[in-house]
C-alpha cells in the first residue's frame, strides 16, 4: 500500500482498512492508532462511501485530531490522523 | 502478534469500547483464568469468558453430565449425557472460540491438588455446590494471594463476592466456618431455579474480565446477594475481619485442608 505524495505531512504509520467492513473499519484504524504515541501521525487508507461518511467521525470522537482527507481518485480516500492522548 | 482481520471483527465490540481497545482485549486474550466446576454457575461464566477470549481457560470438575444438569448447565447439551463435563464443556468453548485455549482437570478440588491447580492462573471462578469446596478455594487463593470470585446459588437466591489479595475480607472473614454438613440443604435436595446460574454466573464472568482489564470497581469488600421471587438486589459492605483464621494478622490456617462432605454428597 503506497502513501502517495498528495501531502507535506508525513505519516508514521499507514493502515488499509478498504479490506474490511463496518464497524471492522473503525476497529481496525483504532487498533493502528493505539500503537503510536501520542502526536504520531496515522494515515488510514479507506473505500468511499460508509467508510469516509462514519471512520473519520469516529476518529474524532475519540479524541483524534482528523488533518486531511484525501481523495485517491480511484473510489479510496487517504485520511490523516494525529493521535492525540488517551 | 498484531490482530487478524478475523480477531477484529470477532471482538470488534470489545475493541470499540473505550475502556477495552485493543489493549484490553490483549490482555483478555493473554489472560489464564480457572472455573472450578462445570455446573450452573461455572457453564455460563465458561461460555462468556471464551466468547471474549480468555487465552487460557481452565475448568475443573470430576462428573459426568447428568440429564437433571440440563434444566441450568447450558454448556452441556442433551447429546452429553454421560460424557465428561470438562470434556463437554470444552467441545462448547472450543466452537464459540476455536481461539481459546482449554484445559480440562477431571478430579475433584481437594487439599493435595488446589495449590498446583491455581498456581498458573491469574483470577479463579468458584461455581462449587458445596461448603468444604468453597472454604478449600478460599483458603487456597488467599495462601497463594490469586483474587478469586465466590459464587452461590441456591432456590430463587444467589449471592457472590470478589476477593483481591489486601483488598478486603475473604470468604471466610465473612462466613468464618461451614455449616454442619446437613445443616443446610444443597441444590440437589433445595431445587434452583436454571436461570439463576446463568445471572450468578455471568456476573462472576463480569468480574473476572473486569479484573482482568483493570476497569471499574470489583465486589471486593462487599456481599451482593441477588433474590429472584423479590426482584431485589442488596449489595452488602463487609469489612474484613483481623481475626480471620486465614487473611487476619495472626492466620492459624497456613496450609489448605479438606471439611468432610454431606453424606448425601458423596457417591
Amino acid at each position: 500500500m503506497a502513501t502517495q505524495p498528495l501531502t507535506d505531512i508525513l505519516p508514521d504509520a499507514a493502515v488499509d482498512i478498504t479490506d474490511v467492513v463496518c464497524p471492522v473499519t473503525f476497529v481496525k484504524a483504532k487498533v493502528a492508532l493505539e500503537e503510536l504515541d501520542e502526536g504520531q501521525i496515522l494515515s488510514v487508507r479507506m473505500n468511499d462511501g460508509e467508510p469516509v461518511q462514519n471512520v473519520p467521525r469516529s476518529i474524532k470522537e475519540e479524541g483524534h485530531q482528523v488533518l486531511k482527507l484525501i481523495d485517491n481518485g480511484d473510489g479510496t480516500y487517504q485520511l490523516l490522523v494525529r493521535k492525540m492522548g488517551e | 502478534m498484531p490482530f487478524t482481520n478475523d480477531q477484529l471483527q470477532r471482538y470488534s465490540r470489545h475493541i470499540i469500547l473505550q475502556e477495552v481497545g485493543a489493549k484490553g482485549q490483549r490482555k483478555l486474550c493473554e489472560a489464564k483464568v480457572l472455573i472450578i466446576g462445570a455446573g450452573g454457575l461455572g457453564a455460563p461464566a465458561a461460555l462468556y469468558l471464551a466468547a471474549a477470549g480468555i487465552g487460557t481457560i481452565g475448568i475443573a470438575d470430576a462428573d459426568e453430565v447428568d440429564l437433571s444438569n440440563l434444566q441450568r448447565q447450558v454448556i452441556h447439551t442433551t447429546p452429553d449425557v454421560g460424557k465428561a463435563k470438562v470434556l463437554s464443556a470444552q467441545e462448547t468453548m472450543n466452537r464459540i472460540n476455536p481461539e481459546v485455549t482449554v484445559k480440562t482437570y477431571r478430579t475433584f478440588v481437594m487439599a493435595d491438588n488446589i495449590m498446583e491447580l491455581i498456581a498458573d492462573y491469574d483470577f479463579i471462578l468458584d461455581g462449587t455446590d458445596n461448603f468444604p469446596a468453597k472454604f478449600l478455594i478460599n483458603d487456597a487463593c488467599v495462601l497463594a494471594g490469586k483474587p478469586f470470585s465466590h459464587a452461590g446459588i441456591i432456590r430463587f437466591k444467589g449471592q457472590l463476592m470478589t476477593y483481591v489479595p489486601g483488598q478486603g475480607p475473604c470468604y471466610r472473614c465473612v462466613f468464618r466456618e461451614p455449616p454442619p454438613p446437613d445443616a443446610v440443604p444443597t441444590c440437589k435436595q433445595a431445587g434452583v431455579i436454571g436461570a439463576m446460574g446463568g445471572v450468578i454466573g455471568s456476573l462472576q464472568a463480569m468480574e473476572a474480565i473486569k479484573y482482568i482489564l483493570g476497569k471499574g470497581d470489583l465486589l471486593t469488600g462487599y456481599l451482593l446477594t441477588y433474590d429472584a421471587l423479590k426482584m431485589d438486589f442488596r449489595k452488602i459492605r463487609l469489612p474484613r475481619r483481623d481475626t480471620c483464621a486465614v487473611c487476619g494478622k495472626s492466620p492459624t490456617i497456613l496450609a489448605p485442608f479438606d471439611y468432610a462432605q454431606a453424606v448425601c454428597e458423596l457417591g
